[in-house]
């Protein structure tokens, strides 16, 4: 228990420090992105993936429930609703924790191990202003940019089922869309969204320069991360999606 | 000068640095000796402020080096260069990447400049021909030497020297004891401090020699006094065997 509170204590300090530094002179832009174009390169494919599978299964169920009901035209909006106020932030958060997050993980750990971290502040560099203020800005902004594309494929992986299946015609489909899913729930996502993408690079990076002593240490943190960033997004869902429907935000 | 106050520092139960009191003289060329786990890495680290003394101070040019503050301690340190003794290089780098790196970051010159600066740097160190190769494609004795260029680069007032000749042939062991003579003699205001096993190279380049032993300085002073000493450990350091009063595990 007292271990558990020191380490939140430390992880505090270390959140308040990046995020202090997060403007701080000079700004690296060529990290940012190479550090942008890793996470994107990294998981698009398996974001494509994940979001058509999800948004087809989805509309295939909900599609079994509505045509009971007659219904099928709603098969669009209803997942798109679904898609863009949680099933796209949640999975492709928990998919990029699991890519991304493990690998930064694994990259800083072995940094630390290598005294690669300890050479950068033997240099007076700030490792966490040239590792992790990068890596916090670049999962930040392109992060709800794969989650864009997650709802996009997972779109269209319901119109297939929807017309294919359910056989709606392409104008129900998109008027009942127009209908349900409005502009503030698609900012609702992508703010939860935003905010998953830091919980996956703060945590990611805490983990990485803090690794367990010896070969192990690496592998450990890595497991130790991946696990605390679902626990840590699904708790933010949680609050997140209780403040909203609560306070109507 | 760099001077070391009665330094103590543990790791959990472990003594490594039990009032540790020595200096280092300006422009002048301190081998450190001791067997391994003495504690030698440790005493770099202290030099450097990347490790605090739990009692006892290290001061450089009169400032105590625990006390300054972060911006003091970034520009001190940019008065160093460390060889480190896994040589420490950033992976995600070329060779001439990672030659480059303090350069860019420390004193912003002129692309031209640094590009002469680096080719020098690598010609010294005879690595000319592996600018792109990455770290991982090199052998043990030419990350060294990669590790010794970058630290030279910078043109740093002080050279940290971690085992720089440890796990390289005869051959190129030779080479850099030489070069580290050759630094030394064509920056005539560096100092430098190099941490060794070799009691033959430091008896031949160094202008003073510090033995430490169980956390203490047995001996120290010019390489004649270290030839005459009666002191049965740097007997036994001397020739080598493993009866004597240190003890191996
Ligand atoms: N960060 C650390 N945390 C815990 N223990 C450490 C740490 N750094 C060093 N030690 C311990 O301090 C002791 C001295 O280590 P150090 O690396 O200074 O030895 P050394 O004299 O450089 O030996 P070698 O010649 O093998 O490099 C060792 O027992 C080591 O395990
Ligand atoms: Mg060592």
């Amino acid at each position: 228990m007292e271990a558990k509170i020191e380490y939140l204590g430390r992880l505090t300090i270390f959140v308040r420090q990046v995020l202090g530094k997060m403007f701080a002179h000079p700004w690296r832009r060529h990290l940012f992105w190479q550090q942008s174009l890793f996470i994107g390169y990294d998981s698009i494919f398996i974001i494509i993936l994940t979001g058509s599978a999800t948004g087809a299964v989805f509309g295939l169920q909900i599609g079994g429930v509505f045509s009971f009901f007659k219904a099928e035209g709603f098969i669009g909006g209803a997942t798109g609703l679904a898609l863009v106020k949680e099933l796209a932030p949640l999975v492709s958060g928990f998919v990029l924790a699991g890519r991304v997050g493990s690998a930064i993980t694994a990259e800083l750990s072995t940094m630390v191990v290598n005294e690669q971290v300890e050479a950068m502040e033997a240099m007076g560099i700030d490792p966490l202003h040239y590792l992790v203020v990068p890596r916090v800005w670049a999962a930040v902004f392109t992060m709800p940019f794969l989650c864009s594309v997650f709802i996009f494929v997972g779109m269209l992986g319901v119109y297939f089922v929807g017309s294919g299946i359910f056989a709606v015609s392409e104008g129900l489909f998109m008027a009942k869309i127009v209908e349900l899913v409005k502009t503030s729930d698609i900012l609702f996502g992508l703010q939860k969204m935003a905010l998953f993408s830091a919980i996956i690079a703060l945590l990611a990076c805490y983990h990485g320069l803090h690794p367990l002593k010896g070969a192990e240490g690496v592998g450990l943190a890595t497991t130790t991360a991946v696990v605390q960033m679902l626990l840590v997004i699904l708790i933010a869902d949680v609050l997140m999606s209780y403040l909203q429907v609560n306070l109507n935000l | 000068m760099i001077t070391f106050e009665a330094v103590k520092k543990r790791f959990g139960q472990k003594v490594v640095l039990d009032g540790l009191s020595f200096h280092v003289e300006p422009g002048k060329i301190t081998f450190i000796l001791g067997k391994s786990g003495e504690g030698k890495s440790v005493t770099l680290k202290h030099i450097l402020g990347l490790m605090e003394p739990d009692a006892g101070r290290v001061v450089v040019d009169g400032r105590s080096v625990a006390e300054m503050n972060p911006e003091a301690v970034k520009n001190y340190r940019r008065r160093f260069g460390m060889l480190f003794q896994h040589a420490a290089l950033f992976d995600s780098l070329t060779v001439y990447e990672n030659i480059e790196f303090p350069l860019i970051e420390q004193n912003p010159l002129p692309r031209r400049q640094r590009h002469a600066r680096i080719v020098e740097v690598m010609q010294q160190v005879g690595v000319v021909g592996s600018e792109r190769a990455y770290p991982s494609e090199l052998s043990t004795g030419e990350k060294k030497r990669v590790g010794l260029a970058r630290a030279l680069a910078p043109r740093p007032d002080f050279l940290l020297y971690d085992e720089p000749t440890t796990g390289m042939d005869p051959l190129i062991a030779e080479m850099i004891d030489r070069l580290i003579v050759k630094v030394a003699r064509e920056n005539p205001h560096m100092t430098s401090v190099v941490i060794s096993h070799d009691l033959k190279a430091a008896l031949a380049t160094g202008d003073h020699l510090i033995m430490l032993y169980q956390g203490k300085v047995v001996l120290a002073g010019a390489p004649p006094l270290f030839r005459e000493s009666e002191d049965p450990v740097i007997r036994q350091f001397f020739s080598g065997s493993v009866h004597g009063p240190m003890l191996f595990m």
